[in-house]
């Protein structure tokens, strides 16, 4: 089978610094995929790379079987690719900067397609307007709209939902889970983590260039499934010879993290035993920030 | 289908946008100096060809214009788009490094005869101009903008931020037309600065440029044509090597 995208020890070195190591990675068509990791991790070198904007020093990537380096024209037909920085050209209308890149893939008669997508990004209002004239957001829809119009089966979104409010984003997932069920492979990188759980099917944990996790989201929270127990006690410490480990606390308030349900019960029966009272109680379910802080302490 | 065509239009739409700044305000620049230089240095300048001092300038200017322009073009649009990262819009594509050289340098070679139209239609009605040869004209308008259009892109591609190229604009291009002959023979000069501007590239393109015109000039204009040649070869060349390298454009 063709990979939607495909990477295979990936090495990008800045002088004597690793961006990125050995990265090894495959990306079945149609899936929604994570790319998740604090920043400085390599998340965007690894998108750039297979977009072409940035030369790897070793290994090789591949959009839909296409090779980035040595057809890049097929690969770079085949993908793409949100920008996480705000950037456009101040000389035209959103219209005539959806054409121009439309016709940069060689589409010239794409008005059609161009209009859906306009509509769909909301974005009829200000077809003819410049794009100096648009909000931040307004600035986000065309970018997606750009890496839109020419129809590719992989779209790479780099944190897209950066400093954009809740409105748009919304709106925009629904419209990429759309191309996600129309049969469009779609790669994210977002900050927002419960974003990246709703969404991606699976994901990858970048840490300094390397990955360090790749599973299944439901796979990732059950390996490393644990929870939150969120505690209120009547003062604000902690009876000894608890080992259970403490996020954080503050004042009386206190999360510690619990391997399983069972351990709950050895909690509660240490805080009896010290003759702690507990004025409020919440156990959380595992969540992917629970997932992500884990695999990154681990490595 | 390529995308070269619509990178083509796009620069070319990008001056024309701002065509107030691009072409109108060179055409008046090059007619100031014609109406101050003209005044003050008619029948005092000893120029080839037995024509006026005006006759002689007039060409000389129009070529200025036609390889500042040129030069700005290229070098204004691509540090722009690297400054502001929309060049990003432009690597994205399966556009091939040939096409994004060929449509930078043919936009400023479309800038640069715009300009030196606007600037020969302006100063017909104050000088009358001869045309001896307007295939020379065509020709050396043609070469000279593609040269300058092909060292504005190597320029760009080179620098990092806007002095950079507001830096090589004043200390490089600027003094280059400057001492290339526009507003006097070279013969005119001492021996040394003759063979001074011999060295200047700029030169020969405006020598050969005014030979059209006027059916006179310093050098045989198939050497200047031949050296006009040479330099856009050799820009060229460079160029595309660094285009295709990615050179601080694909990092």
């Amino acid at each position: 089978m063709t990979f939607a995208i495909e990477t295979q020890d990936i090495e990008k070195r800045y002088g004597g610094l690793r961006a990125l190591d050995a990265v090894s990675l495959q990306i079945r068509q149609g899936e929604f995929f994570g790319l998740l990791g604090p920043n400085g991790a390599g998340k965007t070198t690894l998108i750039s790379i297979v977009a072409g904007l940035v030369r790897a020093s070793a290994g090789a990537a591949s959009v839909m079987g296409a090779d980035v380096v040595a057809d890049y024209r097929k690969a770079r037909c085949m993908l793409g690719v949100v920008p996480q920085e705000l950037v456009f050209d101040p000389f035209f209308t959103v219209r005539e900067t959806l054409r121009m890149q439309s016709g940069y893939f060689g589409l010239r008669r794409n008005d059609a397609w161009i209009d859906e997508v306009i509509h769909h990004l909301d974005l009829d209002a200000k077809a003819d307007a410049n794009m100096r004239t648009l909000s931040g957001g307004m600035k986000r829809r065309v970018l997606v709209a750009q890496a839109l119009v020419h129809k590719p089966p992989v779209i790479v979104l780099d944190e897209p939902t950066a400093g954009v409010d809740v409105e748009l984003r919304q709106g925009l997932w629904r419209f990429i889970r759309r191309l996600n069920r129309e049969g469009h492979t779609i790669v994210l990188t977002t900050h927002y983590l419960e974003e990246a759980e709703e969404l991606c099917d699976r994901i990858a944990l970048l840490k300094a260039g390397r990955v360090v996790a790749l599973d299944s989201t439901r796979n990732l929270l059950q390996t490393f499934s644990g929870f939150v127990l969120r505690l209120r006690l009547d003062r604000d410490q902690l009876p000894g010879g608890l080992d259970t480990p403490v996020l954080s606390q503050d004042g009386n308030l206190f999360n510690l993290r619990l391997r399983d349900t069972a351990e709950l019960e050895s909690v509660l029966h240490r805080l009896r035993e010290g003759g702690v009272g507990i004025a409020e109680f919440e156990l959380q379910p595992p969540d992917l920030e629970e997932v992500f802080l884990r695999v990154m302490e681990k490595h | 289908m390529s995308g070269f065509p619509t990178l083509l239009y796009k620069e070319t739409l990008r001056f024309w946008k701002v065509s107030v700044q691009t072409v109108a305000a060179p055409v008046l620049t090059s007619l100031l100096y014609l109406v101050v230089f003209a005044q003050a240095l008619e029948n005092r300048v000893a120029v080839p060809g037995g024509v006026s001092y005006t006759a002689f300038l007039a060409p000389g200017l129009v070529m200025m214009s036609i390889l500042q322009n040129a030069f700005a073009n290229s070098s204004s649009s691509l540090i722009q788009s690297k400054v502001t990262g929309n060049m990003v819009f432009v690597l994205l594509t399966p556009i091939s490094h040939l096409e994004v050289y060929a449509a930078y340098v043919l936009a400023s070679v479309v800038r640069g005869l715009a300009v030196g139209v606007g600037v020969l239609a302006v100063t017909a009605l104050f000088v009358d101009l001869r045309l001896a040869s307007p295939l020379w004209i065509a020709g050396f308008a043609l070469i000279g903008s593609a040269v300058l259009g092909a060292l504005g892109l190597l320029a760009s591609i080179w620098a990092d931020r806007f002095e950079q190229i507001a830096a090589f604009q004043n200390f490089v291009i600027l003094p280059l037309t400057f001492l290339s002959g526009v507003f006097y023979s070279i013969h005119a000069l001492p021996e040394f600065w003759q063979r001074a501007s011999h060295l200047n590239p700029f030169f020969y393109l405006v020598d050969g440029f005014r030979y059209g015109f006027i059916g006179a000039s310093d050098f045989s204009p198939i050497a200047s044509l031949a050296v006009g040649g040479l330099s856009f070869a050799i820009l060229s060349a460079i160029a595309l090597a660094l285009l295709k390298s990615g050179y601080k454009l694909r990092g």
